[in-house]
């Protein structure tokens, strides 16, 4: 088999009795050996993956009810904690950590009975665009090898489209759900920040971290937020869910407006993603879909605003690793100072590194003021922006990324130019909208994607009208 | 902004409890500078009568019943990670030598 049916499908057949879920997640395991060339997957929880599917399968028989994901099998982002297999977050510090309990998120699609199969790469704590910040490998794009699947969940994304399983689960700080999904050519869902719980998911930067899913379509990444949404005892940042599901997609764009936001189209999109958007930008209009041009004036600035908020958050995140309680630890330090340095020296990567000192300057007595505190000032400047525009349309349609996936090695060079892979996608996380990646076509036989954003907690709108433009877009 | 000096990153490098070599000294202190040049563009920015939006959804303190609440996991499972353990405790190197 090449594909896999939409989850809920695969659920009612499983739940009816059709279909095994030992079937499932061994179908699954084969992918994932069978496409190891891609690297992709950091490690398999195949003994518990096994062990839950028959637990499936034997409650089925028995006539119990299981949920509504029984039996789908799914592959985590490996900053999850999860049973099964370590939980790395791709760093060498914590290539030994045994997670003592699991995510909210990983709890809650188990209670559905979904089955986690295996653990994504990515970029070493999610610190990157590429995966090839990894501490272990790179993943190689799955349209072609030669170049980057995008990152951070870049591992999730080639995954999901190399069929290994129906969804993964990802996290996006600045782009890292979306930015994979485009160059991948997956459907990649940011949600509302606070709508998911982060609890059990290893921390990068709080004040725009979320969770998120890469699927094959709307319908699917739905069901996935209808399963993890909603508030969270173990995360008080956690927001209401809406009173209804998210997973009932009505039809209909009628009376909806829509906003290009001018400064998304500017001159440093690339001309062939520039040609693919605008033509599927062309089939909304031929659909009937109102479209107006908007303008965000500070989005240029977001891109600074985020290289300044997250390395902050991130230097404070990671002060956790000390060495002591968890995570690697340097054998033979003469007293404890020694031993803080050496561990966090040894067991971070350099990008992590880069930003822990960058975080570190923006934080430090006498640049506070002109860095930090001024950021989060633009931030609101921002803000305000994106509420305006909200109040003219509906929701706002563009690329994700101002370029295809890039060559192995391209960017890794200079860090900046990395850096700058967010600059389409890092707006949503600043100011907390719900973001969505859909695949909008090819460009030399690499996907393009488009990006829709809705105002905060429109969540089942967003998936609404994608849902209808992934249909216009097929 | 004046560029970063040598000195400059291994101060930040002190404060931030982080081992670095004198490659990555280097590299840090270019690296860094250009960072922080590309970030001096909000310098620009009129930020008048604007605050700080520290949390995007309005939540404010969210607090809770101060209680053991029981998650089911056990003291081992929770220092299994641990690197070094005494009598059931987390032992650290010497703080004074």
């Amino acid at each position: 088999m090449t594909s896999w049916p939409a989850i809920a499908d695969i659920a009612n057949k499983v739940q009816s009795g059709g279909q095994r879920a030992e079937g499932l997640v061994e179908q699954s395991l084969k992918m994932v050996e069978d496409k190891q060339a891609y690297k992709a997957i950091i490690a398999t929880t195949a003994k518990r993956a096994r062990m839950r599917a028959a637990d499936v399968d034997h409650r089925i028989a028995k006539g119990q009810r299981v949920g509504r994901l029984a039996g789908v099998p799914f592959i985590a982002k490996d900053n999850f904690l999860a049973y099964g297999a370590n939980t790395t977050a791709a760093s060498n510090m914590l290539k030994n950590f045994d997670a003592p309990y699991q995510a909210t998120a990983i709890e809650r699609l188990e209670a559905e009975g979904a089955i986690c199969v295996a653990k994504a790469n990515l970029d070493a704590f999610a610190h990157g665009s590429s995966t090839e910040n990894s501490d272990f490998f790179t993943t190689l794009n799955p349209h072609d090898k030669s170049r980057v699947p995008g990152g951070s969940s870049g591992g999730s994304a080639a995954a999901v489209v190399l069929d290994m399983a129906p969804f993964a689960l990802g996290t996006d700080t600045g782009g890292s759900i979306r930015l994979p999904a485009a160059f991948c050519g997956a459907v990649g869902y940011k949600p509302t920040y606070g709508l998911v719980s982060r609890s059990g998911v290893v921390a990068m930067a709080s004040s725009t971290d979320v969770i998120g899913s890469l699927t094959r379509s709307v319908e699917d990444a739905a069901i996935v937020l209808d399963v993890l949404a909603g508030v969270d005892p173990l995360d008080s940042t956690t927001i209401q869910r809406q009173a209804g599901s998210y997973a009932d997609l009505p039809i209909g764009l009628k009376g909806k407006r829509f906003g290009i936001v001018k400064e998304y189209m500017a001159e440093d999109l690339n001309p062939s993603v520039r040609k693919v958007i605008t033509n599927a930008i062309g089939k909304l209009k031929d659909a009937g879909i109102h479209i107006e041009e908007v303008s965000l004036p500070s989005l240029p600035l977001a891109l600074a605003v985020y290289y300044i908020i997250c390395p902050a958050e991130v230097s404070s995140n990671l002060s956790r690793y000390d060495g002591q309680r968890f995570g690697h630890s340097y054998k033979g330090a003469k007293d404890l100072s020694e031993s803080y340095n050496k561990s966090r020296g040894v067991g971070f990567g350099t990008e992590a590194k880069r930003r822990i000192m960058v975080g570190t300057y923006v934080l430090s007595s006498g640049y506070y003021d002109a860095y930090y505190k001024r950021a989060q000032i633009v931030r609101t400047k921002l803000i305000n922006e994106m509420n305006d525009v909200f109040n003219s349309v509906d929701f706002l349609v563009g690329p994700t990324a101002a370029t295809t996936a890039f060559k192995i090695g391209a960017n890794s060079e200079n860090p900046l130019n990395m850096y700058l892979t967010d600059i389409m996608t890092v707006a949503a996380n600043l100011t907390g909208v719900p973001a969505i990646n859909l695949p909008a076509g090819r460009s030399d036989g690499l996907p393009v994607g488009l990006q829709l954003m809705a105002p905060q907690r429109q969540d089942g709108r967003l998936l609404q009208v994608a849902k209808t433009i992934e249909e216009l877009l097929t | 902004m004046a560029k970063l000096t040598r000195d400059d990153i291994l101060k930040l490098a002190k404060l931030a409890c982080l081992d670095i070599n004198g490659n990555e000294a280097e590299q840090f202190r270019h690296e860094l500078s250009k960072i922080l040049d590309y970030v001096e563009q909000l310098q620009e920015v009129n930020i008048d009568n604007l605050e700080p939006t520290l949390q995007v959804t309005g939540l404010t303190s969210v607090t809770r019943p101060d209680e053991i609440i029981d998650y089911g996991i056990s003291r081992e499972a929770l220092l299994k990670n641990v690197p070094s353990i005494k009598e059931g405790q987390i032992k650290v190197n010497r703080v004074l030598t």
